[in-house]
C-alpha cells in the first residue's frame, strides 16, 4: 500500500519534472524559431502579426536583400579573418605560455603565474587599453582586434593544467634521450594535447566570432568592422533603409521589407553558430569541466 | 628580477643561474608571452597614472600635469556617482537574486531526468544560447520588444495595452536579467550536474528503502551534495558585484533609459572614451578596478576557507 502510494507520487514527479523541462526547452527554442519564420516570411503578413508558428507565403526576399548590402558580405570576410587570425595566435601564445608555467623547473613560475593571475582581477579599464593600442599604432587594424585579448588568463590556466597532469615520465625519458624543451614542447607535448588544443581552439574562435566591442571602439573604418558591428548598427540603430529600398525595388513593397530584414541579419549571424554547435558541444563542456576542477 | 630578489649571496645567485641556463628554452617560449603581458596588460596600468593626470595628448602620459585626486574628488560630487553606484550595484544584486539560483534548480531536474536522450536534448538545447554573441542576444531583444514586436503582440491579443520596453527605464532591470537567465542558466548548470553525478547513488538507495519520495530525495540528498559548489559560486558572485557586463548594456540603453541602466563601465565609455575626457574616465574606471580587486580577494579568501571546510 506504501509502496504503491510512493510510486505514483514519484512517477507525478517524474511528469511534472519533464514538462517544466519541456516548457523551458520551448522558452530557449521559439525565440530563435521565431527569428526564422518572420525573416522567411511574407513583410505583409509579419506586419499584419499572422505568423506565429509557421512561415507565411514563404520567400527569399529579405536574405537577398541582406546579400545585395555589400556590408554584410564583406564583414562576414573581416569576421572569418579576424576569426582564424586571431584564434591562430591566442591558441598559440596561450600553449607558449602554459607550457613553461607546468614545469617545475622553470625557476620563477610562481613570480610569473602571480603576474597573470592578477591580471585576472585587477582590470585597467577600457580607457587604459585604449592609450595602449593607441600608442602601439594599431588602431584601425586587424592588430587592434586580435591582439590585446591573445592570452586568456582562464583558458591558458586550463592548458597549463593539463600540461601539469601529463606523466613526469615521458619528461624524464626525452631529456634521458637529450631531447630540449623546444624539443619536448612540439614534438611531444602539443601532439599528447590535440583534444585540449582543440578545445581552446572553439573556446577562442567563439570567442573572436562574437567579439564587437574592441571593434566598435578600435576600429573607424566601416570596411573593416565585423559582422557583429555591422548588425549592431542595421537591427540596433536601424540603419535598413538602404536594404530596404534595395528590397522593395524587386517586390515593390517599401517599408514592409523592414522587419523581415532586421531578422534575416540576426539570423545569418546566428548561422554559423548553430550549424557548428552540434558537433562541437560535448568539447566545450569538457574544457568547462577541466577549468572547473582547478579553477 | 629573480637574480635582484635573492641577491643574498653570491653561491645562490650563481646556481638560480645555473639553472636558468638549463632550462633557456623554457625561458625563449615564455618569452613572447612574457612581452605580451608587458605590453597589453602591465603597460595599460601604467595608464592608470592619468586618473591623477590632466591629460594633454600632445604632453603625453608623462608630460602631462598631476591634478592628484581632482578627477575622483569631482566624480563623488557629481550627482551622476549615487546614480551610477546604485545602478551597478542593483543589477548585480538583482543578477544574485534571480538569475543565480536558476541553474542550481535546473541541473536539480535534469538529473532526476531518467531517459538518457530527454535528458542530453534538454542539456545541448539550454546551452546553445550561451554561445550567442551579445549583440545576437541584443538584436534579438530589440526585434521582440519593440512597439509592434512578439511581446506586444501578445499582450495585445490578450487585451492589454503595448508597453515601450525599450524606452522605459522601470523595464530595463527585467529585460537585462531575464535576457542573461535566458542566455546562461543552461550553461551555468553544467558545473552543479557535474557534482551531482558524482554523489554516491547508495545515499538514494537507502533513502528509497526508507521510504523518501523523489522530492524529498533531491531535497535531502541532491541539494546538500553540491552545497559546497552553490557557496563558492556564490560568494565568487559577490566578489564580482561590481563588474556587470556592460556590452549588453551599451547595446541596449538609451538616453531615456540611463536612469536604471547606466552603470560606472558604461559611464566610462561615454564620459571617458566617447567624451575623449581621458583622465575622468581613467579616474572612475580605476575606481571601480580597485573595489572589484579588493572584493574579490576577500570572497576568494572565504571561498577558499569553505572549500576547504567542505571537503572534510
Amino acid at each position: 500500500m506504501i509502496a504503491k502510494r510512493k510510486t505514483t507520487s514519484d512517477v507525478m514527479f517524474e511528469i511534472i519534472n519533464i514538462a517544466i523541462l519541456l516548457i523551458l526547452c520551448i522558452i530557449v527554442i521559439y525565440p530563435i524559431y521565431y527569428m526564422l519564420i518572420i525573416s522567411l516570411s511574407d513583410g505583409y503578413a509579419v506586419m499584419r502579426g499572422e505568423v506565429d508558428l509557421l512561415p507565411v507565403g514563404i520567400n527569399l526576399t529579405s536574405y537577398l536583400a541582406v546579400l545585395q548590402n555589400p556590408d554584410i558580405p564583406r564583414s562576414y570576410l573581416n569576421t572569418i579573418i579576424y576569426t582564424v587570425v586571431g584564434t591562430l595566435i591566442a591558441v598559440s601564445m596561450s600553449a607558449l605560455c602554459a607550457y613553461p608555467l607546468s614545469r617545475k623547473k622553470f625557476y620563477g613560475r610562481n613570480v610569473f603565474t602571480f603576474m597573470i593571475i592578477f591580471t585576472m582581477f585587477f582590470d585597467a579599464g577600457m580607457i587604459s587599453n585604449f592609450m595602449v593600442v593607441d600608442n602601439l599604432h594599431l588602431l584601425n587594424t586587424i592588430w587592434a582586434i586580435v591582439l590585446p585579448g591573445a592570452i586568456n588568463a582562464w583558458y591558458m590556466v586550463i592548458m597549463r593544467t593539463f600540461f601539469q597532469q601529463l606523466p613526469e615520465e615521458i619528461f624524464e625519458s626525452a631529456y634521458l634521450d637529450g631531447a630540449n624543451d623546444l624539443i619536448i614542447f612540439t614534438k611531444i607535448v602539443l601532439p599528447l594535447s590535440v583534444p585540449t588544443i582543440a578545445t581552446m581552439i572553439l573556446f577562442y574562435a567563439v570567442g573572436y566570432w562574437n567579439g564587437w566591442f574592441s571593434a566598435l571602439i578600435y576600429l573607424d573604418d566601416k570596411v573593416k568592422y565585423p559582422v557583429q558591428l555591422i548588425m549592431r548598427n542595421i537591427v540596433l540603430s536601424g540603419e535598413t533603409t538602404s536594404m530596404s529600398s534595395s528590397a522593395s525595388s524587386m517586390t515593390g513593397d517599401l517599408g514592409a521589407i523592414a522587419t523581415n530584414i532586421k531578422y534575416a541579419v540576426v539570423f545569418i549571424t546566428m548561422l554559423p553558430i548553430l550549424c557548428v554547435y552540434p558537433f562541437v558541444q560535448k568539447h566545450f563542456v569538457k574544457g568547462v569541466m577541466v577549468g572547473a576542477l582547478k579553477g | 628580477m629573480w637574480a635582484a630578489d635573492t641577491l643574498t649571496s653570491k653561491g645562490r645567485t650563481h646556481l638560480i643561474w645555473k639553472r636558468i641556463k638549463e632550462n633557456k628554452f623554457l625561458y625563449l617560449l615564455f618569452a613572447l608571452p612574457f612581452l605580451y603581458y608587458i605590453v597589453f596588460k602591465y603597460g595599460a596600468m601604467a595608464w592608470l597614472l592619468l586618473a591623477f593626470k590632466d591629460f594633454s595628448a600632445r604632453k603625453g602620459l608623462w608630460g602631462s600635469e598631476w591634478v592628484g585626486f581632482e578627477h575622483f574628488v569631482n566624480f563623488f560630487s557629481t550627482p551622476d556617482f549615487f546614480r551610477l553606484l546604485r545602478n551597478t550595484v542593483l543589477l548585480s544584486l538583482y543578477n544574485l537574486i534571480f538569475s543565480f539560483p536558476v541553474p542550481v534548480f535546473l541541473a536539480l531536474m535534469i538529473n532526476e531526468v531518467q531517459q538518457k536522450p530527454f535528458k542530453k536534448a534538454v542539456q545541448s538545447i539550454t546551452y546553445l544560447p550561451h554561445f550567442f554573441s551579445t549583440v545576437i542576444i541584443c538584436g534579438m531583444l530589440v526585434n521582440f520588444l519593440t512597439s509592434d514586436g512578439l511581446i506586444n503582440q501578445i499582450i495585445v491579443t490578450f487585451g492589454g495595452q503595448p508597453v515601450n520596453f525599450l524606452t522605459d527605464p522601470r523595464w530595463f532591470r527585467t529585460i537585462y536579467i531575464a535576457s542573461g537567465i535566458w542566455q546562461s542558466a543552461g550553461w551555468g548548470s553544467i558545473m552543479y550536474l557535474a557534482a551531482l553525478t558524482g554523489v554516491d547513488p547508495q545515499l538514494y538507495e537507502s533513502a528509497v528503502i526508507d521510504g523518501a519520495t523523489k522530492v524529498q530525495q533531491t531535497w535531502y540528498i541532491s541539494l546538500p551534495s553540491i552545497t559546497p559548489i552553490i557557496s563558492i559560486q556564490l560568494l565568487l558572485s559577490i566578489g564580482s558585484m561590481l563588474t556587470v557586463g556592460y556590452e549588453k548594456i551599451i547595446l541596449l540603453y538609451n538616453g531615456s533609459t540611463y536612469e536604471t541602466a547606466d552603470i560606472i563601465s558604461t559611464y566610462v565609455y561615454r564620459r571617458g572614451l566617447l567624451g575623449a575626457d581621458y583622465g575622468y574616465g581613467t579616474a572612475v574606471s580605476l575606481f571601480q578596478s580597485v573595489i572589484s580587486l579588493v572584493l574579490i580577494v576577500v570572497s576568494n579568501k572565504i571561498a577558499a576557507k569553505v572549500g576547504e571546510t567542505s571537503l572534510w
